[in-house]
């Protein structure tokens, strides 16, 4: 659900990023907001625990640069991962324009992470969306790592219907923009369908 | 798109700016917002300077839609008013129609009764003119826009690319 406002010719946009525990998602945002220019970003907010772990979500709101005269504000939001916080994470998906799946590429975390790509259907479901229809793409963060699954593997799980899918390592921010640029692109692309 | 987007014009801009600042004024309030569900910040009131609005209106978005989750738990429909008590400030949170939520932050000056009174008001009135957007962005989209004014008909790949250099 974009927000178009004529008078102060903005375009807002609202992207999620899901996955389970651990993925990255956090240190996604993190990384983003490190490399962004100061005018171009607002706070990084986290509602965290005192172990960092995420509560409720993280909110960053980026400002872009314009197209065609209107301001393009994006708003990028992650879930609390962990299964117990699933009321939180449904409330977050409301009203998105696009999501971002990231999965945590370690072997021992395929099955959380086909459990929350199932929980994610499921979320969005619930508020009326289908998955397919989506501006969405995946992430397979932590490429870096020394026990990870083939990308070939991990898209037979968790990307059947053959959707935009990058490489990530986000401590150090490889693929981190690729992805944020991948569905930022749709979700704009999809607007122009509309309006 | 799932659900329908919210464009606003110039026209319905001022309307809603003309009720913030009246309702501002008459509730003698510091600072008053208007924030959509999803956490857009869309109007605002007051002085604003030192506050950082785009994190509010996300966060208020959050507190209302966790109390919205609550609600349900509770076989409630909604809460439709939340009020957060500081040492100075006050903040006072109510939910407009579903869909916008109107925040009034205030201290000593004013009184929790006056902010009741004046927002219950002002409501009605926002209420009507988000109702007027609604079926009008509906209407829009059944007709396939207004496709000659619009600016994002003509969006390219590069535009985008653009965004990210």
């Amino acid at each position: 659900m974009s927000f178009i406002n004529y008078s102060s010719r903005e375009i807002n946009c609202k992207i999620v990023y899901y996955g389970p525990g651990l993925c990255g998602k956090t240190t996604n945002l993190q990384f983003i907001y490190k490399k962004t220019n100061p005018e171009q970003k607002g706070k990084l907010i986290s509602l965290a625990t005192e172990s960092e772990r995420t509560l409720f979500f993280d909110f960053l709101p980026l400002a872009l640069g314009e197209i065609r005269g209107f301001k393009v504000r994006f708003h990028l939001y992650t879930v609390p991962g962990q299964v117990f916080y699933a009321a939180s994470r449904k409330l977050i998906l409301k009203g998105v324009d696009g999501v971002i799946f990231v999965a945590d590429s370690q072997i021992e975390r395929m099955e959380a992470n086909m459990e929350s790509l199932e929980d994610l259907s499921i979320n969005l479901a619930e508020q009326g969306y289908a998955i397919e229809k989506l501006s969405y793409a995946v992430q397979y963060n932590k490429r870096d790592l020394s026990r990870v699954a083939p990308v070939e593997e991990m898209n037979k799980l968790l990307n059947v219907n053959g959707v935009q899918w990058f490489e990530g390592v986000a401590t150090t921010g490889v693929g981190v923009f690729e992805t944020l640029k991948g569905v930022a692109k749709q979700v704009l692309l999809e607007l122009k369908k509309h309006y | 798109m799932t659900g329908s987007d919210l464009v606003m014009y110039d026209n319905e801009f001022q309307k809603i700016d003309g009720e913030l600042q009246r309702l501002h004024q008459q509730a003698n309030a510091n600072v008053v917002f208007l924030v959509d569900k999803n956490g857009q910040l869309i109007a605002s009131a007051g002085d604003t300077h030192n506050i950082d609005t785009t994190s509010l209106a996300s966060l208020t978005a959050g507190n209302i839609a966790a109390t919205g989750g609550i609600a349900r738990l509770l076989g409630e429909k909604e809460f439709t008013i939340l009020f957060h008590e500081g040492e100075k400030d006050n903040i006072h949170i109510s939910l407009i129609g579903q869909r916008i939520i109107l925040v009034v932050i205030f201290d000593r000056r004013s009184s929790l009764g006056l902010v009741r009174l004046r927002v219950k008001k002002t409501s009605e009135v926002l209420g009507r003119i988000f109702d007027g957007i609604t079926s009008k962005t509906e209407k829009e989209k059944v007709e396939g826009g207004k496709a000659s004014e619009s600016p994002f008909a003509e969006i390219s790949d590069e535009d985008i690319d653009n965004l990210f250099k």
